[in-house]
């Protein structure tokens, strides 16, 4: 599995992103710039990072749907390509139109930093094949803008074709519809979530709660 | 046009015998620029003038420190390398106006401090006091300020990893919001702002030039007055994603050979910046302000120069690099622009529109600043504490004492602050005594804290001074780490009262002693002066910021505590109550002598208790500091999963006095680390063990649950912003 990891203007959680799948990949990724307008020969999956990707002025992820690279982005993923998008990643392939719906500012109207639990709702993906089915794992948020949101139709849509990935399971702080912290495209090749597994991969750092989802790219 | 005499020269902050000064240096009357240039360079805020005298009393060196004070901030050896730079700063007075840009600035000046030095900036810290929480103002304030630093933390990427907060009604119209960055450099790439090379370009990089923050480090520099809202103005709005991206230009350019010397533009804007880089330098420089990037049509050269606009650099590049550097600027969209060039004149010269709107020599300019050694009025020693009503139950008074605003979970705050971006945040906020960050690729962590008691402080300065750098250098002792040096920031009030002076003076005192002891130099700081509303002064409050080393961050230990460890408590305990919480809290008194800080017994103490750490005995470990053992022992609890049941012979002076140097471990083997302390000659008793129960049983034999102890515990902040 060949990683690319785009940096956007104000992106800020791609060292750890780097860090998180160099210790699962065993292999460097390569980093991106939103410039360019060519992924990187052989790119399998292309992960967008957290962080405030153009200070999030305007609408989150709104202006870095707009950056160069993601023409690309979207070829890579109508090809079948391998997408992950980690809060504001997860923003931007929203605003891309990668993943339907989109993520308002959090209920409370502040920012959210904590352990939330995570209950994962299919393990037959290429991303959660490491859980089982109804796992519940801990993984840090750091958000503003977590709050997902989508017409009914759409809700209903995700639910009945069983693309929700990741719900809360220890309460909804940051009023997401339907408990939802993560989906998956269609193909269950584009996933898309709000909390940051990537910072749970290392007991130091307090667990490795976050590593089963890149172990299991590795394999893949 | 504006006449400048000496009533503008007294706006502008400068006395009569200053402006005499301006008039000497000048042979002449200045311009508005001029003038405008001298009086921010000369200003409290700028030129330490009422305190320079005593910050020559600390000490600064160590074989570990690289570079003290007089850079734009401290470097020390951390191994491997590596160095720490790392600083903390105040920005109170524009905290007050308008609490969110206020304290958001005041995080983007310190981290524009660190990097600037060639540091990526690994952990932000801040150290806040508020007001009576009973006022609808200090709710406003607290609420605007977290805000403020969550908001421009969070987004420029770098955990903010710790703190502290006070509350007590001296700060009610002066909240004080000290903010502290710690970056990481290599030690042969340390960029300096010391200015050289003739006819070298100087460049401007960053956000453009506006009319915000204009003259704000005069008001800075004053006391405040019913009319302190009107300076509003003066208060600069921050832009976080640029700094965002000036931080990763300018560890990009620092990559290549293309800086001779880097200063950011923080108080005093391009005034600053520009003088001190060239007056470091011995060089002149030629500033021509048409090529200043402008937000604004129709700006004045004065406003240009004194415009505190946020999120800018100036730069002295090779010039055969220059172009190189413009690609890697203009790479991460940030403005470029060639504004002058270092002379050999020895002089600032400021152009603009063919007209030549400054021309100051340097070397006066901050040689014959103004220096005084203001009248000092030592504070009375305060008297003995009499007779103290100790009768309240213990379980009551602890569970007062735990959801006091002082004292209560800081988990509404920190969980507004992104505090593990980054990846290598070891112990997080309500973890560990100190906050510990790994260095990336390496096995070594940075233990980091801030620290100081304010009600000590105001009782005996020097005791108080003592007793911060204590705190601070037994809360990384605490975790396992190595104490290595300290950042000062003195918050105090109006110099020209000599009882300020003198709170200054004595603190500055102890300050130096507990450094001295503890082989803890100072190697950065900042001063705060004339924090005063109406005549009323803050508490004086010398904050310590400190940074230690761990070589393998896996030994840090925490405060979290587990069933079936055994609680020894280690130090002297006399019971001391003097200006304790639990006099203030409980019996509502505050008064009294505060706790003597024993330096010998604090290193003593400190040094075993590490050693204890680093050997692997321990499980976990806490300082004793406010509210005492009780307290320390609950919070332990809190942190972690398991109950206790307390067995010490004691009344409330025992569980709740304030003594210092002292620490509560969690061990497997009490006997061995009892027998371990007594033969070291230091004081340690057992104090209970750690139960798989849902309880605190305290000694007499009641039992507080765990959830009600939590909840007294977390309850103030949600309730307060219900």
């Amino acid at each position: 599995m060949k990683a690319a990891i785009l940096l956007f203007p104000g992106i800020n959680r791609e060292r750890d992103m780097v860090l998180a799948v160099r210790q699962s990949f065993g292999a460097e990724p390569t980093v991106v710039w939103h410039k360019e307008t060519e992924l990187p020969a052989g790119t399998d999956l292309v992960i967008l990072p957290g962080g405030f990707s153009f200070g999030d002025y305007l609408r989150c992820g709104a202006m870095a749907a707009q950056s160069p690279i993601m023409r690309a982005v979207k070829a890579h993923a109508e090809r079948g390509g391998y997408v992950l998008g980690v809060c504001n990643g997860f923003q931007i392939l929203t605003e891309t139109g990668l993943l339907p719906g989109a993520l308002l500012r959090n209920a409370g109207l502040r920012f959210l930093s904590m352990d939330t639990m995570l209950r994962v709702e299919r393990n037959d993906t290429v991303f959660t094949n490491k859980w089982e089915k109804g796992a519940v794992f801990r993984a840090p948020m750091a958000h503003g803008d977590g709050n997902y949101t989508a017409d009914e139709v759409t809700l209903d849509r995700l639910e009945g074709e069983n693309l929700v990935a990741f719900r809360y399971a220890d309460g909804n702080r940051n009023g997401s519809a339907r408990d939802i912290a993560g989906i998956f495209a269609p193909n269950l090749r584009v996933l898309g979530l709000m909390p940051h597994p990537e910072n749970l991969v290392d007991p130091l750092m307090g667990g490795t709660d976050g590593k089963p989802l890149f172990d299991a790219l590795a394999a893949a | 046009m504006t006449q400048v005499n000496a009533d503008l020269a007294k706006s502008f902050g400068l006395n009569a015998e200053e402006w005499g000064k301006v008039l000497e240096i000048m042979g002449r009357t200045p311009s508005l620029t001029e003038l405008g240039i001298f009086s921010v360079m000369w200003s409290e805020h700028c030129s330490y003038k009422s305190s320079r005298v005593w910050l020559k009393e600390l000490p600064t060196k160590a074989p570990w420190v690289i570079h003290g004070p007089g850079e734009n901030a401290g470097v020390i050896d951390i191994g491997e390398g590596l160095a720490a730079i790392f600083k903390m700063e105040s920005h109170n007075h524009p905290s007050f106006i308008e609490p969110y840009q206020g304290a958001a600035t005041g995080v983007g000046g310190i981290l524009r401090d660190v990097f600037t030095m060639g540091a990526r900036p690994v952990a932000n810290l801040n150290a806040l006091r508020f007001g009576d929480p009973k006022l609808p103002v200090t709710k406003r304030v607290v609420d605007g300020v977290v805000r403020g630093i969550g908001g421009y933390g969070n987004c420029v990427g770098v955990p903010t990893v710790g703190g502290e907060v006070n509350f007590h009604p001296a700060y009610n119209g002066n909240p004080l919001v000290n903010a502290m960055t710690v970056g990481i450099a290599k030690q042969d790439k340390i960029f300096l702002s010391a200015a050289a090379g003739v006819g070298n370009p100087v460049v401007y990089v960053g956000s453009k030039t506006g009319r915000d923050g204009i003259h704000g480090a005069t008001m800075a520099s004053t006391e405040f007055d019913a009319a302190s809202e009107d300076k509003r103005p003066t208060v600069q709005v921050g832009d976080p994603f640029t700094e965002k991206l000036l931080i990763e230009a300018c560890l990009e350019l620092m990559q290549t050979d293309a800086i001779v010397a880097i200063q950011d533009m923080g108080a005093a804007g391009l005034t600053s910046s520009s003088v001190e880089m060239a007056g470091k330098g011995g060089v002149g420089i030629e500033l021509t302000l048409d090529d200043v990037p402008q937000r604004e049509t129709g700006m004045t050269a004065y406003e240009m120069m004194l415009s505190e606009s946020q999120e800018r650099m100036l730069l002295v590049l090779k010039p055969e690099r220059s172009e190189m550097a413009r690609a890697i600027i203009e790479k991460w969209d940030l403005d470029y622009a060639v504004i002058g060039h270092i002379t050999d004149t020895g002089r600032i010269v400021v152009k603009h529109k063919g007209v030549v709107e400054a021309d100051i020599p340097l070397a006066p300019l901050s040689d014959a600043a103004p220096l005084y050694r203001r009248p000092i009025a030592e504070t009375p020693k305060p008297a003995p504490l009499g007779a103290v009503d100790l009768s309240a139950p213990l379980d009551e008074a602890l569970l007062k004492l735990i959801a006091s605003p002082d004292l209560c979970s800081r988990r509404w705050i920190f969980d507004q602050y992104d505090s593990s971006v980054g990846g290598q945040t070891v112990k997080r906020p309500a973890q560990a005594d100190a906050a510990i960050v790994k260095l990336e690729d390496t096995k070594r962590a940075l233990a980091v804290t801030a620290d100081c008691t304010p009600r000590y402080c105001v009782a005996d300065a020097e005791q108080g001074g003592a007793q911060a750098v204590a705190e601070a250098w037994r809360n990384i002792t605490a975790t396992g780490a190595l104490p290595l040096a300290v950042t000062d920031n003195m918050n105090f009030g109006n110099p020209e009262k000599p009882e300020i002076m003198g709170q200054f003076a004595s603190a500055i005192k102890g300050m130096a002693a507990a450094c001295k002891a503890l082989d803890f130099p100072v190697v950065s700081g900042n001063v705060s002066l004339y924090n005063e509303t109406e005549g009323r002064p803050i508490l004086p409050t010398p904050a310590i910021g400190a940074v230690g080393v761990l070589e393998d961050a896996a030994q840090a230990v925490g405060y979290g505590l587990k069933p079936g460890l055994e609680l020894v408590l280690v130090g002297q305990t006399k019971g001391e109550l003097g200006r304790s919480l639990y006099l203030r809290e409980i019996l509502g008194r505050e008064d009294g002598a505060p706790p003597v800080v024993d330096l010998a017994a604090e290193r003593k103490n400190g040094d075993f208790v590490r050693t204890q750490i680093l050997s692997g005995k321990v499980t976990a470990s806490h300082d004793v500091s406010d509210g005492g053992v009780l307290v320390a022992v609950a919070e332990m609890l809190l942190a972690g999963e398991a109950g206790a049941e307390l067995a010490a012979e004691g009344d409330a002076a025992f569980w709740f006095g304030e003594d210092q140097a002292r620490y509560v471990l969690a061990v497997s083997d009490a006997n061995a680390l009892l027998t371990a302390a007594r033969e070291a000659g230091i004081p340690a008793q057992r104090i209970g063990h750690a139960t798989a129960t849902e309880k605190l049983t305290l000694p007499n034999g009641i039992a507080i649950s765990l959830p009600q102890l939590r909840e007294a515990h977390e309850g103030f902040f949600p309730q307060w912003f219900a």
